[in-house]
């Protein structure tokens, strides 16, 4: 089952994220409407075209529309970016709506209209006229994914580990609503902590990478391995808040960091699970199935952490790890004051490399691949680029570290007109406080009376209060109507 | 009334062109206060309290201009349907016997209760939706706040802003006391305020000096307020509230003396621009008159008297506003010093305090156990315990006992509601008559229950918390007290609303619990493996040996004759 993601127009195409699958077996077929000049900007127009039974292939004419088609893997390479749905005609919408809504009330499959119809997707904006090519290699956003999957205090270097490469993603750009921080204990505030609210990297107390500003968004026992798969593939339950969640689309770099215990082909999460490179391979793949990556990069600090990487199999992945198969991963700055070691050799290199780096700069990621040698790491820190198409030479560190943010300048003046909302608001409000008219009370505290007079909820039917005393005097009255008050004698 | 209506639209139209800010007044304002109280024992606590009060019907669709108030929380009343939200997340835990009564406590861990508006229809499902939305709001797991952990009282929380009616069925309560609190907690707090961390008292909170110190407990309260005093229409009311007890003592050297800068490392030097009052308070009730105990400075522009919490009490007042505050420097640096050594020893004890442990060996059974401490010489008054317990201790109910000097103490209401594995806990309320002078001791025994394998913590040797126990009660003043006008008298005396004035409410939480459950050999599945694969290899080795190999007999050598004898036979 392939699972693709049907976007009606005005949708957002993250939040509302509904795949509706595709029978295995038939596939998807994607086709570039033409281009459209919309607001100054060169706009693609990009449909989709489903039909039961049709084989990626050869070109087939569908319906009415003489377009060439293209199979789904080619389209996968292509860009997607903003949505800018405007740029179509009316019935197209319109079309692309009731197709939406019937998708919607039928379920899953449909019915064989969709042949005939299309389904527009997404349209296709190149943030500058002339530069269509920059838009088509690059990414137009930045995510971090950064994971310390360790508890208890000796392992303090992990939570510094992770913390420190937090540090640097948000010094060079990438906002705290883009950075999913996942820690397994709490180091800062622990009480075993000689100085609370902070978290060293260095010894001797130099640098502290907690930070006065910092936003843990999965803590403790949170932090599970099902928790960071969710995240990943982005399905988490409904009332997930935003800032738990991955929200990457198709134009995302996302970098993803792991720290902790592991061993050949595993990482520890709490001492108390793991995740195998299997299943962290599989998580990647759909990922890229979703469409929620453009490319990765993947850094791993643990024991034998070449052996996480060696499974994956998609593509655009781009991965680091401080350690062979068969090495262990050494710590690094042991601190007399805390009492522990501080960080492990590999990311305290890391650090020491992105400290130098800053937005503008242009080191790229050979520089990152020569940071820790084995001299001063003691492990072999190994990388693998076999599935990153680009040549690591031009990828830059601030590719994955830094952001992107395209800002669009306006000349244009806008005039804003007053709210009418706000004044029927106030209308509103008027009205409201014409009604009240009874004064509003604050609630007696602890009302004694109140409480000792509450009747409990009776499950069970009782006969009401003096039920049974009516009857008797009913019985009693019966007996003297009957045998008259002279006759009690008979009675005693 | 049609003409009234057009008159309202045509003042709505005149405001609307004519620009809002110059003709009507802002609709929302801002106050914020620092408290600071010596406590007996030597500690320092620092109460900051940030209130924004928005004259807007919040429940009503189609708010979206917000000043002061922040959107966030404004949109999550209105689609929630929220009467009353208050959170608190609290690390230590608040001495009651050592540092006298809080002007508000809570509770070690995370606590949430909120009462819905009756038009709710699925409470727990807007529980559930809500509390997922404040753990991203929080950066806290509150996401972990469902059906096992949270209780409806029948008699405790009663809603603290206006409310006409109170059906407890659209109250929902929850602890959860292993939360920790620490930097990411205080920076979204943060984000909140108006002025955020920039200007004003919130200069002060810089999480290295807020998390070293003995308790730390910051709050977010959203209660409906009267507008007026007539009463008649409700204005909204975020209370942002952070409570810390320094230890003065050992960090000053053996000296009770205080600065503001050697507890927060930073002076204050403005008050907050869009505040509309700006207070500290220094508490210098034990200043007597015949002998100066304590000395201020710089020396208050004004002193504040009233009967707080009970007990009259002396308020030096430095307001932040007055530019004479900060005439001798540009930024003020409050100092506290002692001139006479004070005996920790001859303060008065609180009239009402509490302690909970548990007892009992072994990990079958055990005994939970509340003692109240009632110290007034002369007069009883009520209290209203609630306890939560959860489901894997399971309480023996005809256990419970109440003992007051050594006889039974009947309670006159009492709501239990008990457990469900997996599914509720048990929630116990009691209102209890203390005598005067009297310590009275509730205790129920429990027993473990045994978990599922995947149901234990990553570090179940640390052990389950249990919640601490909370007291509502009404505990008499020592001195008569003039019910104040709440828009005049400072922030920290008007938490709880004031209905006479002979006694006043104070809700206390005694201390979390920590319990020990049988914990399994989490390695043993692994033992069974190993071994049951040891004892089946070797069988089926033999077995299959005995199945595949043929045998034959060796056959002792005997002369040809007898062979051919044997073979013929």
């Amino acid at each position: 089952m392939e699972q693709v993601q049907f976007l009606g127009p005005g949708m957002d195409p993250v939040s509302e994220n509904r795949p509706h699958p595709v029978p295995s077996g038939e596939s998807l077929h994607w086709l570039t409407l033409g281009e459209v000049s919309h607001g100054g900007q060169q706009c693609f127009l990009v449909s989709a075209l489903w039909a039961p039974g049709m084989k990626a292939g050869p070109p087939q004419p569908a319906g009415s529309l003489p377009l060439a088609l293209a199979p789904l893997s080619t389209f996968s390479k292509r860009p997607l970016s903003t949505a800018v749905l405007e740029a179509l005609s009316a019935e197209e919408s319109s079309k692309a709506r009731n197709l939406e809504n019937r998708l919607e009330i039928d379920g899953f499959p449909p019915s064989p209209l969709v042949v005939k119809d299309f389904i527009v997707l997404r349209g296709l904006c190149s943030p500058a006229l002339g530069r269509p090519g920059q838009l088509l290699n690059g990414h137009t956003n930045n995510w971090a994914v950064l994971v310390c999957t360790s508890r208890f205090w000796f392992n303090y270097r992990h939570v510094a580990n992770t913390l420190s490469v937090y540090r640097s993603v948000k010094r060079l750009g990438i906002p705290d609503s883009h950075i999913v921080l996942m820690l397994a204990d709490d180091m800062a505030c622990n009480p075993r902590n000689p100085k609370p609210a902070t978290v060293f990297s260095h010894k001797n107390m130099e640098l502290n990478v907690y930070g006065d500003d910092v936003e843990v968004d999965y803590r403790s026992y949170e932090v599970t391995v099902e928790n960071f798969l969710r995240v990943l593939t982005g399905r988490v339950p409904p009332s997930t808040p935003r800032s738990k969640r991955l929200l990457s689309d198709d134009r995302s770099n996302i970098l993803i960091y792991m720290t902790g215990h592991g061993g050949n082909g595993f990482l520890k999460f709490q001492d108390s699970e793991e995740i195998t490179n299997v299943e962290l391979a599989d998580a990647f793949e759909q990922m890229w199935q979703k469409r929620r990556y453009h490319e990765m990069l993947f850094i791993i600090d643990t024991c034998q952490g070449a052996s996480m990487y060696e499974r994956f199999y998609s593509p655009n992945v781009m991965a680091l790890a401080s350690s062979q198969v068969g090495e262990d991963s050494l710590s690094h700055q042991p601190d007399l004051a805390i009492g522990v070691h501080l960080m492990d050799r590999y990311t305290f290199y890391v650090l020491e490399f992105l400290e130098e780096i800053h937005p503008a700069s242009q080191a790229n990621m050979n520089d990152l691949f020569q940071v820790c040698p084995k001299s001063l790491c003691v492990s072999t820190p190994g990388h693998r680029t076999d599935l990153f198409q680009r040549n690591p030479q031009n990828v830059l560190i601030t590719d994955f570290f830094g952001s992107v943010r395209k800002v669009e300048i306006t000349t244009e003046r806008v005039a804003l007109k007053p709210d009418p909302s706000s004044l029927g608001y106030s209308h509103l409000k008027c009205q409201k406080d014409e009604e009240l008219t009874e004064p509003l009370n604050y609630a007696e505290q602890l009302p004694v009376a109140q409480i000792i007079h509450q009747k409990p909820k009776q499950k069970e039917w009782h006969p009401p209060g003096g039920f049974i005393l009516g009857l008797w005097a009913l019985i009693l009255m019966v007996f003297f109507k009957t045998y008259g008050i002279k006759h009690m004698k008979y009675v005693f | 009334m049609a003409a009234p209506l057009v008159l309202h639209l045509l003042l709505a139209l005149l405001l609307g062109s004519g620009g809002r800010s110059g003709a009507e007044p802002e609709r929302d304002s801002l106050r914020e206060e620092l408290v600071l109280t010596p406590l007996p024992s030597g500690d320092v606590s620092a109460t900051f309290q940030f209130r924004t009060r928005w004259d807007s019907e919040l429940q009503l669709e189609g708010v979206s201009h917000y000043r002061l108030f922040p959107k966030v929380l404004g949109q999550l009343i209105s689609k929630y349907s929220v009467q009353e939200l208050h959170l608190s997340l609290t690390q230590g835990f608040w001495r009651t016997r050592f540092w006298g009564q809080p002007f508000l406590q809570a509770p070690a861990g995370a606590e949430l209760w909120v009462w819905f508006q009756d038009s709710v229809v699925d409470v727990d499902k807007s529980w559930k939706e809500l509390s997922n939305i404040l753990s991203g709001i929080f950066c806290a797991s509150l996401n972990f706040i469902d059906s096992t952990n949270t209780v409806t009282p029948t008699a405790s929380f009663k809603p603290l802003g206006l409310a006409n009616g109170t059906n407890h069925h659209f109250l929902r309560y929850a602890v959860l006391p292993r939360e920790v609190v620490c930097t990411e907690n205080l920076t979204p707090w943060k984000k909140l305020l108006p002025c955020s961390s920039k200007a004003g008292l919130s200069v002060l909170l810089k999480a290295e000096r807020l998390f070293h110190t003995s308790y730390h407990s910051q709050a977010v309260h959203i209660r409906p307020v009267c507008r007026d005093a007539h009463c008649v229409s409700v204005s909204w009311e975020l209370r942002q509230t952070l409570t810390v007890v320094f230890d003065a003592f050992t960090t000053g050297q053996g000296k009770k003396d205080w600065s503001l800068f050697r507890m927060f490392s930073r002076t204050i030097t403005e008050a907050c621009p869009l505040a509309s009052q700006s207070h500290i308070y220094v508490d210098i009730s034990r200043n007597s008159q015949e002998n100066e105990t304590l000395e201020v400075s710089p020396p208050p522009t004004s002193t504040y008297q009233a009967v707080v919490l009970g007990d009259r009490r002396t308020y030096a007042v430095y307001d932040l506003l007055n530019p004479a505050t900060f005439s001798g420097s540009r930024s003020l640096n409050l100092q506290l010093r002692w001139k006479q050594f004070q005996d920790i020893g001859s303060q008065l004890v609180p009239f009402l305090h509490a302690q909970r442990y548990v007892s009992g060996y072994g990990l079958q059974k055990g005994e939970l156990s509340t003692v109240l401490h009632n110290t007034h010489p002369y007069r009883a008054f009520p209290v209203l315990l609630l306890e939560t317990v959860p489901w894997y201790l399971r309480l023996y109910v005809h256990t419970l006992a109440i003992t007051t000097k050594g006889k039974e103490n009947k309670p006159s209401y009492i709501h239990y509601q008990p457990a469900q594995d997996r599914l509720r806990p048990h929630l116990l309320e009691m209102l209890i008559q203390l005598p005067a002078n009297s310590v009275t001791k509730v205790s129920i025994q429990f027993e473990r229950a045994l978990l599922k394998w995947t149901e234990y913590t990553p570090d179940p040797n640390h052990g389950f918390y249990v919640s601490p126990s909370v007291l509502s009660a009404l505990v008499p003043n020592l001195v008569g007290a003039k019910p104040a006008n709440w828009e005049e008298s400072p922030l920290f005396s008007t938490m709880f609303p004031v209905s006479d004035s002979s006694s006043y409410f104070v809700r206390l939480y005694t201390e979390p619990l920590l319990v020990n459950l049988p914990t399994p050999d989490f390695s043993m599945p692994y033992n069974v493996i190993c071994l049951t694969c040891t004892v089946v290899a070797v069988c089926y080795g033999s077995f299959y040996n005995l199945l595949t190999r043929t045998f034959h007999l060796e056959e002792p050598k005997r002369s040809r004759l007898v062979r051919i004898a044997v073979k013929n036979k």
